[in-house]
């Protein structure tokens, strides 16, 4: 490899060797792109003119009061639903470079999914979703989403049927296709060259963030919050802020029932190797991954971004556990307060801030956040429909 | 650290032949019985045993050995337990090559050196770990060779030379060569160019070539040691085939001695050819 392969103790490329020269083949072509002014000004024009860049920053007008400003970055206003749409453009116009005719990618709850099935259709890719039977069942609506728009989507039978379970398949596939797939991976965990590469393509979120915050509020916010599950969103508005030692970087994980049954990696994980990467890992003494539990299908996942177990080992960013009762309030909350109805994972970030908000009215100090809202919650309709009742 | 495997492959060269390993899941689809059909293996005439401790996530696996693991996981099976079977193998049978094919996982989870001393004090010769490549394979050879077994790393034909030469360096026991891309599973397919591959390990001075990953026939056994393989692996083949049959031992020892039996037949490895022209 040509390019540090680690974070700190974490990373790496922990796949079987067969996969390596793929990996090579992926960073070569990622730095080859990074240093030609086309392929960027290729993929600023699909941000700008198909995809919505910039996305707004949002002051929230009813939630939280003079003293204390939350700020929304307004990813859910991006085609396709999600930041996902960023990185995604990015890596299919990569897989075009090196010439394959074929995308492959996991899904959880679908999102990844959708924005691979859409860049597919954009740039005549071929285009295959694994995706957890489970996960299928749950989430119709974004698997015909991407039937629509002309991707295969493979329902994934072993083990607990959701997206740990569908990133194994996509790789079992990658190590046989290699040669014409490109491996389109969803977020920043996986071997290198994925985090380094998602992140890059995904820092646009606090690039933006960071100078609309200045223009807004001649300062910048006191902490950046964001939901984390594999991490791409996170890293995405965490990595322009990490020099500005005072702003407060928060991961926000999936707190479960609050009872054990959760999805919060770095909170009660330990370091492990599973997907490509040495990093936070939910797993058993034996060294056996255990399912995560989550009200939402994106931060389902037991393992974590490798930059972030850095982020945690270092303290430069610290993660908290959000409850699923906790973000379905939250949920309820912003689309009562501001018309703004988030995604489920979103809906974490949402949750914490909040909280933090509340402590700095009860202490009467000032306080600027920003949220990174990740994606918007028309995929959770049904499922809040039925978690909250008609009523909500 | 590599006797027995020397010894095997010396006897195996004597014998004009290649040797044959038999892969099974220890633990499927329980202890008890996968300690019997690793006993029908040796008896079918395995020359080597590839033994896996089941992991949870076993990505380079196809959907045979994945059920096997799943199997193997739902009775109950742990890294201790495993332990105790191979220990009780090796008792009865002092002399065959006995390797551990595993995830890295499951060997962090103990610390590298942990594990692999607990392996060689059960009388194992070598560990794979499926999904630790060459790029990352120097601590984790290093802390196997430690603990007195060999750290055996995978080789592809599509390995580049720099790589090759890092496996040829820091592997030994023997070097896994996979017969085509993709995971395990017994296929019909066996598109790569070996003899290529054999011939650049052999430069390298690394460990003796066995071929693996969808060897199921004999004819794909005896094609593979006149392309040069030193042994072949089965796996999925006779994992499928015991899973499928009501006796699981008496169907392992049935494909066993099917497959074995075809290495008898290999010509003259190719490079001596080379060199009597």
């Amino acid at each position: 490899m040509l390019m540090q392969t680690r974070f700190g103790d974490f990373g790496g490329a922990f796949v079987p060797e067969i996969l390596l020269p793929a990996l090579e083949q992926l960073e070569a072509a990622f730095l080859d792109a990074q240093s030609d002014p086309a392929f960027a000004a290729e993929l600023e024009h699909l941000l700008t003119t198909y995809a919505g860049r910039p996305t707004p920053l949002t002051r929230c007008r009813n939630l939280g009061s003079e003293k204390v400003r939350l700020y929304l970055k307004r990813e859910d206003l991006l085609h396709g639903g999600a930041h996902k749409t960023n990185q995604v453009l990015a890596q299919a116009l990569l897989a075009k470079r090196m010439g394959k005719l074929r995308l492959i990618a996991e899904t959880g709850a679908g999102q990844h999914g959708v924005a691979t099935a859409m860049a597919g259709a954009l740039m005549g890719l071929e285009t295959r979703i694994y995706m957890g039977a489970e996960d299928v069942a749950r989430q119709q609506l974004n698997v015909f989403r991407m039937e629509l728009m002309g991707a295969e989507v493979v329902p994934v039978e072993s083990g607990g049927r959701t997206l740990k379970d569908a990133v194994n398949e996509a790789l079992r596939d990658w190590t046989a296709s290699f040669e014409d797939t490109h491996y389109l991976l969803g977020t920043v965990a996986g071997p290198h060259p994925f985090p380094t590469l998602v992140r890059d393509f995904q820092k646009v979120i606090g690039k933006e963030a960071r100078e609309q915050m200045l223009a807004m509020e001649s300062r910048l916010p006191d902490a950046v919050v964001a939901c984390v599950g594999g991490g791409s969103n996170a890293i995405g508005i965490f990595t322009e802020f990490v020099p500005d030692a005072e702003v407060a970087l928060i991961g926000c994980e999936a707190g479960g029932d609050g009872k054990g049954r959760d999805g919060a990696t770095i909170g009660h994980g330990k370091p492990g190797i599973l997907h490509g990467a040495h990093t936070m890992l939910m797993q058993d003494e034996d060294g056996q991954v255990v399912d995560s539990h989550s009200v939402s299908a994106g931060l389902d996942y037991p393992a974590v971004g490798p930059e972030h177990a850095h982020l945690a080992a270092t303290g430069r960013a610290t993660y908290v556990p959000v409850t699923d009762r906790e973000a379905l309030d939250a949920f309820r909350t912003l689309a009562r307060r501001e018309g703004i109805i988030p995604a489920f994972e979103s809906a974490h970030a949402v949750a914490h801030a909040l909280k933090l908000a509340d402590q700095a009215e009860r202490e009467g100090k000032e306080l600027v956040l920003l949220v990174n809202l990740s994606g918007r919650g028309d995929k959770d309709m049904a499922q809040a429909q039925a978690l909250l009742g008609g009523g909500a | 650290m590599t006797r027995r495997y020397d010894a095997m492959f010396a006897a195996c060269r004597e014998e004009g032949r290649g040797a044959f390993g038999a892969f099974l899941m220890i633990g499927d689809p329980d202890l008890g019985a996968s300690e019997a059909m690793i006993e029908a293996a040796i008896a079918g005439g395995a020359d080597m045993l590839e033994l896996g401790i089941p992991f949870s996530d076993p990505v380079a696996d196809g959907p045979v050995i994945q059920a096997a693991a799943c199997r193997a996981l739902g009775a109950g099976t742990t890294p201790s337990k495993c332990l105790e079977v191979i220990a009780t193998i090796r008792a009865r049978h002092p002399d065959i090559p006995i390797g551990i094919l595993t995830y890295a996982n499951i060997a962090v989870a103990r610390g590298v050196g942990q594990f692999a001393g607990e392996l060689a004090k059960a009388g194992v010769d070598s560990l794979l770990l499926a999904d630790i490549p060459s790029l990352e394979a120097a601590p984790f050879a290093a802390a196997i060779r430690a603990a007195g077994i060999a750290p055996v790393l995978i080789a592809a034909p599509n390995t580049p030379d720099q790589a090759l030469a890092a496996i040829a360096r820091l592997a030994g026991g023997y070097t896994y060569c996979v017969a085509r891309k993709g995971v395990t599973g017994a296929k019909d397919d066996m598109e790569l160019d070996h003899t290529r591959l054999f011939e650049r390990l052999a430069a390298l001075g690394a460990p003796p070539p066995v071929l693996g990953f969808g060897i199921g026939t004999a004819a794909q056994v005896r094609a593979s040691l006149d392309a040069g393989a030193a042994g072949v692996i089965s796996g999925s083949a006779i994992v499928a085939a015991a899973a499928k049959s009501g006796d699981h031992a008496v169907a392992v020892e049935r494909v066993v001695e099917d497959l074995a039996s075809a290495t008898k037949s290999k010509r003259a490895p190719r490079q001596a050819q080379a060199c009597a022209n």
